[in-house]
């Protein structure tokens, strides 16, 4: 008989909890426990992300479900002795919200979750991931029972009725991919995870992985089971140590148990999954790059069609679909495909797991129904704008995506939508950003980074994008002129026209649509000579002011030794010397010094 | 554990659902008064007879859980029971002896062991 825990401590195990310190936790938490001689009495579990990772390490006193954030070690005794053991909840170490600084002691309270729709993160946060048991629990592998006892055909209906679109960024009807797989002519077949998760600013696919690996292998059997093949791949970045090993203890657990292998449950269908590391290219999220680079060689793209699902991995039929897809997959079984229809907007079913980044307050992720607008995903889920700073930009779908500018953000967020307003759904990147973020700036980061990426098979984009970089280069370094606004905006076209794959086609976007929404930021760098933000240095400069006591703290921190003057006496700033740090200004005891 | 079917699949859960009971809030409530004064009277050793009875008798989707004192500091240890629909039910001066008869009476079968109660709300 398994003694009754009274309260279970959940401690988050994730990548971002994992780096501010919870491993340190959880050994402090089971010794200081062990040594009150309540080890059994309340039960530790390190689970994965609870998704407002700038707030960890996060810990959950359950049954009252209390949070409390940023804990650190030296904290545990604190929580032990009054919580734990007396009941009392430890005021200093719960949540507030950012509006209005009130403590939250409830998790159901809390803003940043009360709006969410949690369906592909249901479990992450709330179980261990390192457990099948617990996954069983939360009706896990149920919806493979339920597939295995249907007829393929029936499955694929299913999927094709929830309306569940790709969730890596393409939003292909699911259901319709999983068809063409299964139409496709051959007795080999294969299922592939894409699990090289590559945007500056994405972790969604991360934390599924980390924190409820079974849901993304339930996924990929069912769909086996569907499209008919035996055989499945995930395609994971080495850069994510910690999902791979999760996925390798749940594979190995689901194997022992007969949920992977032969005979899967008793129904004949045999099914296996194996694990392929990549090296972290971002070409490699690109399907047939990602699997060449399976296959053993170098991960680059080719032309379509042959799709995958005709041609895929070693020339068979193959269906790729990202982690997020799979993960909505074994809850369609489950509830049918009617109720995940019942969620979202006309074109898009279901719900979205966004990546929160940049400016804001809740930094962390979000999964939310399609449809919201980018205003609640911000403001209310978000938390807003840190140190009161206005709103100036979110860009969504990262390098391939666009940025959207105050004026539609009460866009309904689907697929349509944001290709409409010219940006994309990407894998659910949110980069937000405030008034003191410049437009050329960012849109000159973004293709530095695809320029970057850029595997270099074919011109437009090798040569393109690295041209298109100078120009931007140009413009931040006060070189622009009047052409080169006509000129970007040709060579985008040429660019999105003439690339072999995605990550060409859509590497201009960020330039486009800041072209589009900020076109006066690229006209004051060009033509006044101004960055409006104060970012690109070519334009700043720092003043001394009347305000200056002459007391020298200015002169001692200059690391150029580019200001001069006497005791008690106005300082100046040689501008030749001056290489705009800033140190000065934020020395400056009298706030004499300005930047302009 | 090898699983072979469904109804395999179905008793691993009812398993997990009752490990994992504790990261449910219930509305049965057991309540022990962990005030400075109700461990000093020995709350603690009534809160670990509450548990050995729990797990014993096979008692689930019951929260067991801490307030602070009171003020009815010479009636400690006081065990409050919960259940919805009915009053809240204040116990005193219990010892982990009478541990039993309270889950087994009053938190399961809804009758009150009436000699140990000090308060009804």
């Amino acid at each position: 008989m398994e003694k009754l825990a009274r309260a279970h401590v959940l401690i988050c195990g994730g990548t971002g909890c994992s780096s501010s310190g919870s491993k340190e936790i959880i050994p402090e938490m089971r010794g200081k426990l062990k040594a009150k001689g309540m080890e059994d009495e309340i039960k530790v579990v390190e689970t994965g992300c609870h998704g407002l990772c700038e707030l960890g390490p996060l810990v959950i006193v359950y049954p009252e479900g209390v949070f409390y954030i940023r804990v650190k070690a030296s904290d545990v005794e604190e929580i032990v002795e009054n919580h734990l053991i007396k009941g009392r909840v430890v005021d200093r170490l719960l949540y507030r919200e950012p509006a209005t600084h009130a403590t939250v002691p409830d998790y159901d309270d809390i803003a940043f979750y009360k709006k969410q729709q949690r369906y592909a993160l249901v479990n992450c946060g709330h179980i261990n991931p390192e457990s099948l048991e617990e996954y069983i629990g939360t009706d896990g592998y149920e919806g493979l029972a339920k597939a295995l006892s249907m007829k393929p055909e029936e499955v694929i209906e299913e999927v094709k009725k929830s309306g569940l679109r790709g969730r890596g960024g393409g939003g292909f009807p699911t259901g319709t991919k999983w068809q063409f797989t299964r139409n496709a002519v051959g007795s080999k077949k294969y299922v592939i995870c894409n699990a090289d998760e590559g945007d500056p600013g994405a972790f969604m696919d991360r934390s599924v992985l980390e924190g409820d690996p079974h849901r993304v292998l339930e996924g990929m059997i069912i769909c086996g089971y569907a499209v008919g093949a035996d055989e499945g791949y995930i395609y994971c970045r080495a850069e994510y140590p910690l999902a791979i090993k999760r996925l390798r203890g749940a594979i190995g657990q689901a194997l022992e148990s007969g949920l992977l292998g032969e005979n899967i449950l008793g129904s004949g269908f045999n099914f296996m999954i194996h694990i392929k590391e990549g090296a972290g290219a971002f070409v490699c999220g690109e399907e047939t790059a990602l699997i060449a680079s399976i296959e053993g060689r170098r991960g680059m793209p080719r032309p379509r069609p042959p799709f995958p699902a005709n041609s895929g991995l070693w020339g068979k039929p193959s269906n790729i679909n990202n982690v997020e897809t799979f993960a909505n997959v074994p809850s369609i079984m489950r509830d049918g495909g009617d109720y995940f229809a019942s969620q979202g907007t006309e074109t898009s079913k279901g719900t979205k797991v966004f990546a929160l980044t940049g400016k804001i307050n809740n930094t962390g992720l979000a999964e939310v129904p399609m449809g919201i607008t980018m205003r609640e995903i911000i403001y209310d889920i978000g938390g807003g704008i840190p140190n009161g700073k206005k709103f100036k930009a979110v860009q969504i779908g990262g390098p391939s995506g666009g940025c959207l500018p105050e004026q539609l953000l009460d866009l309904a967020v689907d697929y349509e939508s944001l290709i409409r307003a010219g940006a994309m759904m990407g894998s659910g990147g949110l980069v937000v950003m405030d008034e003191t973020t410049c437009m050329v700036d960012v849109a000159r980061y973004f293709l530095n980074f695809t320029q970057d990426e850029s595997c270099g098979k074919c011109t437009p984009c090798r040569e393109g994008t690295k041209r298109m970089l100078e120009i931007l280069n140009r413009i931040c370094e006060g070189k622009g002129t009047e052409e080169d606004i006509p000129l970007l905006e040709s060579m985008a076209q040429s660019i999105k026209a003439g690339s072999l794959c995605a990550l060409g086609q859509t590497a201009p976007n960020p330039v486009l649509s800041t072209l589009n929404f900020f076109r006066h930021e690229y006209e004051a760098h060009i033509r006044d000579h101004k960055c409006p933000a104060g970012v690109c240095t070519a334009f700043v400069g720092y003043t001394i002011t009347e305000g200056c006591r002459g007391c020298g703290l200015c002169k001692k921190v200059c690391p150029a030794d580019a200001i001069s003057g006497e005791v008690k006496a106005k300082h100046i700033i040689d501008p030749d010397k001056c290489i705009k740090c800033g140190a000065c200004q934020s020395k400056c005891p009298f706030k004499a010094i300005e930047k302009g | 554990m090898t699983i072979k079917n469904l109804e395999d699949l179905r008793k691993i859960k009812e398993r997990a659902k009752l490990s994992t009971s504790a990261r449910r809030k219930s509305e049965t409530q057991v309540i022990v008064g962990m005030g400075t004064c109700g461990i000093a009277a020995g709350a603690r050793d009534v809160m670990a007879a509450i548990l050995d009875e729990m797990s014993r008798a096979g008692v689930h989707d019951v929260s067991v859980m801490q307030d602070g004192c009171i003020g009815m500091c010479q009636k400690e240890p006081l065990v409050d029971i919960v259940r919805p629909g009915e009053p809240r039910v204040t116990y005193g001066n219990v010892k982990p002896a009478d541990v039993p008869a309270i889950i087994s009476e009053h938190l399961v079968n809804g009758r009150i062991v009436s000699g140990l109660v000090v308060a009804k709300v």
